[in-house]
C-alpha cells in the first residue's frame, strides 16, 4: 500500500533542515540519525547518513539511484547468520 | 500465421486472447492494441488480414513494450535494487519473498522445493 500521493512523501523535517543546511555551508558531514522512515530526497544525494538500525548506526552513503527509498531500507536491523546446529554438519545456507 | 514481436500467435483463438501469448500483454493491453488498431477482436487469428496484422503490430511497436526489452527492464529494476543494497535487494539476492510476506510457512514460490534439515528433534513433532 503505497502513501497518498496528496500528502506528499514523509521527510523527517529535522533532518531535512540539517542537510539544507550542510549542502548551504557545501560540507560534508555524517549525519547521525533514527528517521528511518524518512524517504531520501535529490537533496540527500552524495552524504553519508549514519542510519541507526536498533543497535548501532549503519554509515549508509546516497547515490542518486536511491532517491526515492527510505533511509531504513539501507540498515537491516536483523542479521541472519544461518540456523543453528546447521553449521556443523552441513553448510547448504551461506550465510551473508 | 501472424507473427507479432517475435512471437508466433495461435491460429485458433480469437486475437483478443492471441495477443496475450505476448510477455507484457495481458487482456487489458490486449483490447486497448486492438481498439487502437481499429481490428475487431472476436475475430480469429487465422483470419486477420495482412493490413490488420501490420496496424497491430505498429501499435505495439510504438506504445509498448513487450518480450525482451520488458524483460530486460525487469531485470535492470532488480539489478538495481540489489546494486545499492536495498532491504529488497538482499531479499531478491537470497531468494525470499521481497513484500514482507511470512517465510516461517509457505513462501514455495520464492524458495524453491522444500530442502529438508536433518538432524531436528523428533519430541516437538509427534505433539
Amino acid at each position: 500500500m503505497s502513501r497518498s500521493l496528496k500528502k506528499g512523501p514523509y521527510i523527517d523535517a529535522k533532518l531535512q533542515k540539517k542537510v539544507e543546511a550542510l549542502n548551504k555551508s557545501n560540507q560534508k558531514r555524517v549525519l547521525k540519525t533514527w528517521a528511518r522512515s524518512c524517504t531520501i530526497t535529490p537533496d540527500f544525494v552524495g552524504h553519508t547518513f549514519a542510519v541507526h538500525n536498533g543497535n548501532k548506526f549503519i554509515p549508509v552513503y546516497i547515490q542518486e539511484s536511491m532517491v526515492g527509498h527510505k533511509l531504513g531500507e539501507f540498515a537491516p536491523p536483523r542479521i541472519f547468520r544461518g540456523h543453528p546446529g546447521l553449521n556443523k554438519t552441513e553448510t547448504t545456507t551461506t550465510p551473508a | 500465421m501472424a507473427r507479432i514481436a517475435g512471437v508466433d500467435l495461435p491460429k485458433n483463438k480469437r486475437v483478443e486472447i492471441g495477443l496475450t501469448y505476448i510477455y507484457g500483454i495481458g487482456r487489458s493491453s490486449s483490447l486497448e492494441i486492438l481498439d487502437k488498431a481499429k481490428v475487431d477482436l472476436s475475430k480469429r487469428v487465422a483470419d486477420l488480414s495482412d493490413e490488420e496484422v501490420a496496424s497491430i503490430r505498429s501499435v505495439i511497436q510504438s506504445e509498448y513494450k513487450v518480450e525482451g526489452a520488458l524483460r530486460s527492464e525487469v531485470q535492470m529494476n532488480i539489478k538495481r535494487l540489489m546494486d545499492i543494497g536495498s532491504y529488497r535487494g538482499l531479499r531478491h539476492r537470497k531468494g525470499l519473498p521481497a513484500r514482507g510476506q511470512r517465510t516461517r510457512t509457505n513462501a514455495r514460490t520464492r524458495k524453491g522445493k522444500r530442502k529438508t534439515v536433518a538432524g531436528k528433534k523428533k519430541a516437538l513433532e509427534k505433539k
